[in-house]
């Protein structure tokens, strides 16, 4: 079949993450080992870095619905697709040993047995997925005794913008975070809409002018991960991409205290941002008008204030 | 004068778009040159143009979607190529500006102009015949409908050569979609396109329902009606009920563009989400409009071929009336990473996954239809097995979709363009091509190439696992859709494999379109006179094939499920067709223009609202206004076919049962 060779872990930030399947199976002990032997049925043996190799709580708990419900359709999926074929084949014309019933077209229990079996099913996967929309819903905060940090998102024309409230810094298409603390997101478009996901740390979440929608990752441990623009938002669209390092607790300070030397967000340089670009490298902000993460998505002009020292 | 319109429109600088154009423009010129030449243009006036014949109508339709699968399928494998190529540092062949135009105009081309006349072409085609009936409720409207679809098409085409298609994905979201994003003419093509045809759909369902509820044969009550026409009447209930709703939202989005309201802006107080909202509530049954007339075709192919009645007729029948009501109360699931919280999420969730019992069950009958039958495994029961198989994996991944902590991970990627392509190749087109080779001898009197048909069924077959499977695996490694780049090469491996499906479905397509010249060409060897070549069991086939224009000479008088069945077996048993029925003379209606000057003027007035030419604006509903006057006051509606005719048309199709009945008398 597809013979994807495994990725091979690249110089650099990279190599924490990217690990080939075979060691994938190794690391996570038999415990896991249905799930890799999933994993390399469905042909992806470059999962390392998809949504298949969640380096989070909630990314890992996605992955488990994810396989858990795979597993009970294939239960009946699979039986039926060898059904389908061996009946068809038994009963071909030529066959003269299949007996050949013209009239019947009628069973009360085959009938009560098919609408039973999917029912059944759905049933179980129904309860999976009301469970699973509550535990998993994206407002809601992550069980953690670290105190979390929130970071708001902006999504621009083609780029991101990261700003850290609390820090009084911003940052674009590269979010720091320290590992192992959650991850408070709110976010807010101020252009079209776009959806903001890192595929290994799992829940994505649209970004809509005018509107906040809030978000809870983690990532468990230090790395760097790819992330993207989901929803299709125009001519950058394919290039929208970031990255988000997370870095021990130490690390993230040390990232801090640099970016506040950086030059400030205020309504000027604002407005330099929001004019559509692509492939932007990424940059910090020393500063930021307190509240612009609410005039944004207010939709209100920025304050031409000048930027506020410390928050 | 002209509004927007200028030189400035035409692709000068654009290679790919320019050579396509030419080459279109010649194409379509050399053809109608050709008809020209031949003298051809009174036929096609007086038996096709100007037909109000419910099985014209339908030919016409399914034409229709055969040929704009062939350009929806040029952008597929333009795409396919171009990902092959784009990872890295390699940037492919087209520009993203282009790109974002070829996935737009793929996604709209296939569900509006390739899915949807093909299953509407299919079911006017076969409706009337399997009810027993001569034509449908309102045959000129019939012929508004399609040419009004054919409207839409012309438009769509249209921006290949002047102006631009939409960049905005086959649903248009805005933000995106208003003035402020996309003030080009693309999105206006879009609008306009899909509104007209969008109104032939619309009265085409209104045609279906009346006809399928007012107009059946003697005898023929609900529960004895075929398989299909339940599946259509549930189809065309959810056009009469959802196409409004998609008339309406990019009526919304229109006025955004044109008349600067702020329905779905950014600024103003609008609200895209509430354009996401209807255009996916008018979607999701969209989805089902396709796929139950399918279900239908699979139904009736299942059964012939197995020599046996479809197994749980009734349980099928509700099975199709339960997807039909849950089908409008899924519609959420298509955007649970808005944020609308664990109990919305959940419900719309769990309501997903209902509606996949019904489907399930289903399945399930179309394997008991096959267990105790003798299987024929004739070109579209191959489809239908095909279809089967794949869609069971199709429907799953659905329901895995439907998981919506699963979706937060899973949406807008290419495992929900693998799925969607799953059910929609896997399901809806095996429905349209087992049920195209199953009643062509019906229309044209001789089947289908055998051979071509069966090496196509395979090529498209192992062409979509291969081009898709791929894709569930990008999906699951991060891989998003619409991206016209991606920066890991690891990728490519499997984004050229999956260009090796597209080529495999493209040997699919050629000897779709070999078979089709080759079947005309040795018509006399594969004829059909007995206009039952399948050994049928539904009305459809106690007819001529091609029937005459009356469909049936005199109307059936149905006795139980399988009308044709009960019918053909008592004729063995008595070693003798019935007696010759009393013969009346049949009024039928005539001929109007009125379809294709409407749609003309319909043409004209999109159009010019594309390009803001206001005084031909007026000029087309002008015109379209005054065609339904003069129709409205037309004098003679109908002509009479004379009693000889009648009798000599069936006396010969009698004959043709009489010698069969001989024939199959003899032991082999």
């Amino acid at each position: 079949m597809l013979d994807v060779p495994p990725k091979v872990a690249d110089a650099g930030d990279g190599a924490i993450h990217q690990h080939s399947v075979v060691e994938s199976i190794m690391v996570r002990g038999q415990r896991n080992r249905t799930q890799a032997a999933i994993c390399i049925l469905l042909l992806t043996s470059a999962c390392s870095g998809g949504v298949l190799d969640p380096q989070g709580p909630v990314g890992a708990a996605e992955k488990l619905i994810l396989l858990n419900s795979l597993a009970i359709m294939l239960a009946i999926v699979i039986p039926t697709i060898f059904a389908t074929l061996a009946v068809a084949w038994w009963f071909r014309a030529s066959n003269t040993r299949a007996r050949y019933r013209p009239s019947w077209s009628y069973s009360g229990r085959i009938e009560l047995v098919t609408w039973s079996i999917p029912a059944m099913a759905v049933l179980l996967l129904g309860g999976i997925g009301w469970v699973g929309s509550h535990d998993l819903d994206p407002p809601r905060p992550l069980v953690s005794k670290v105190k979390p940090i929130t970071v708001q998102v902006v999504s621009l024309d083609w780029k991101w913008l990261f700003i850290y409230p609390d820090l009084g810094i911003a940052s674009v298409n590269r979010l720091v975070v320290p590992a192992g603390t959650p991850v408070s997101f709110q976010l807010t478009s101020a252009t079209v809409m776009n959806s903001f996901f890192v595929p290994q740390l799992g829940s994505q979440i649209y970004t809509m002018a005018g509107m906040t929608t809030r978000l809870h990752l983690q990532a468990d441990r230090p790395g760097t991960y790819q992330g993207l623009s989901s929803q299709f938002s125009g001519e950058g669209f394919s290039r929208m991409r970031f990255t988000v390092d997370a870095v021990p607790p130490a690390q993230f300070a040390a990232w801090a205290a640099q970016a506040k030397g950086s030059s400030g967000l205020d309504a000027a340089s604002y407005a330099a941002l929001r004019k559509p670009s692509q492939r932007v490298a990424p940059f910090t902000y020393g500063s930021v008008v307190p509240g612009l993460f609410g005039t944004i998505s207010g939709q209100k002009p920025v304050p031409a204030t000048t930027p506020a020292k410390k928050v | 004068m002209l509004g927007k319109l200028n030189w400035s429109a035409i692709p000068f600088g654009e290679p790919i778009p320019l050579v396509t154009g030419i080459v279109l423009v010649f194409g379509i010129s050399a053809v109608l040159a050709l008809i020209t030449l031949k003298g051809w243009w009174p036929y096609l006036w007086r038996e096709w143009i100007t037909s109000v014949d419910h099985k014209r109508i339908g030919v016409m339709y399914c034409m229709l979607a055969l040929v704009m699968l062939l350009r929806g399928f040029t952008d597929a494998i333009m795409m396919r190529s171009h990902l092959a190529i784009a990872a890295g540092s390699s940037q492919g062949y087209l520009p993203p500006e282009h790109y974002n135009q070829i996935f737009s105009a793929h996604g709209t081309i296939m569900i509006f102009f390739t899915a949807m006349p093909f299953v509407v072409g299919l079911m006017n085609f076969v409706v009337p015949l399997q009810l027993g009936v001569r034509d449908v409720a309102f045959p000129t409207l019939n012929s508004v409908s399609f040419w009004l679809t054919a409207s839409g098409v012309l438009l769509i085409n249209l921006s290949l050569v002047i102006g631009e298609f939409a960049r905005t994905g086959w649903l248009a979201y805005p933000p995106l979609s208003e003035l402020q994003f996309s003030p080009g003419v693309g999105v206006d093509y879009y609008l306009w396109s899909i509104q007209i045809a969008g109104v032939g759909t619309l009265l085409s369902g209104i045609n279906l329902v009346t006809t399928i509820l007012k107009m059946r044969a003697p005898g023929m009550t609900y529960t004895r009606m075929p398989m299909f026409c339940w599946t259509a009447l549930a189809s065309n209930l959810l056009i009469v009920a959802a196409f409004p709703i998609l008339t309406a939202t990019l009526a919304m989005l229109t006025l955004d563009r044109y008349l600067g309201f702020h329905f779905f802006t950014n600024d103003g107080g609008g609200n895209a989400m509430m354009y996401i909202n209807l255009i996916w509530a008018w979607g999701h049954p969209e989805v089902y409009i396709l796929i139950l007339p399918a279900f239908g075709v699979f139904s009736e192919v299942i059964s012939t071929f197995s020599s046996k009645a479809l197994f749980g007729y009734r349980s099928m029948v509700l099975a199709t009336m339960c997807i039909c009501v849950l089908s409008f109360l899924v519609w959420l699931h298509h955007f649970f990473t808005m944020g609308a919280g664990a109990d919305v999420n959940g419900f719309f969730g769990v309501m997903t996954m209902i509606i996949a019992v019904p489907t399930g069950v289903k399945i399930f009958n179309w394997l008991f239809t096959m267990y105790g039958g003798r299987v024929r495994f004739e070109v579209p029961m191959l489809w239908s097995i095909g279809f089967m198989v794949t869609f069971v994996i199709g429907g799953m991944t659905g329901v895995l979709l439907a998981v919506p902590p699963a979706d937060f991970v899973l949406h807008n990627s290419l495992f929900l363009v693998a799925h969607f392509h799953n059910v929609i190749i896997g399901g809806v087109l095996f429905g349209a091509f087992a049920g195209y080779t199953y009643w062509f001898p019906k229309a044209f009197g001789f089947k289908l190439h055998d051979g071509l048909g069966r090496a196509a069924f395979w090529c498209w077959l192992t062409g979509f696992y291969i081009a898709f499977m791929p894709l569930y695996a990008l999906g699951l490694m991060g891989a998003t859709r619409r991206m016209q780049h991606y920066d890991d090469t690891g990728w490519q491996p499997l984004m050229i494999t999956a260009f090796v499906g597209a080529v495999i479905i493209l040997t699919g397509i050629g000897c779709q379109v070999l078979q089709l010249i080759v079947s005309i060409r040795q018509r006399d060897r594969n004829r059909d006179l007995s206009g039952d070549p399948w050994d049928g069991r539904s009305l459809e086939w106690s007819t001529a094939s091609p029937p005459p224009a009356f469909n049936f000479a005199v109307l059936p008088d149905v006795q139980g499920e399988e009308a044709y069945w009960g019918v053909k077996q008592s004729a063995i048993e008595d070693k003798r067709l019935g007696d010759e029925p009393e013969y009346e003379p049949i009024e039928m209606p005539r001929n109007t223009p009125t379809g294709f000057i409407t749609a003309f003027f319909a043409t004209i007035t999109g159009f010019a609202l594309i390009w803001h030419i206001w005084w031909l604006v007026i000029l087309g509903l002008v015109g379209a206004y005054a065609v339904f006057v003069i129709f409205a006051w037309r004098q003679d509606e109908e002509y009479t076919i004379p009693v000889e005719e009648v009798a000599a048309i069936d006396r010969k199709r009698r004959h043709y049962r009489e010698q069969r009945l001989v024939a199959d008398r003899k032991p082999a």
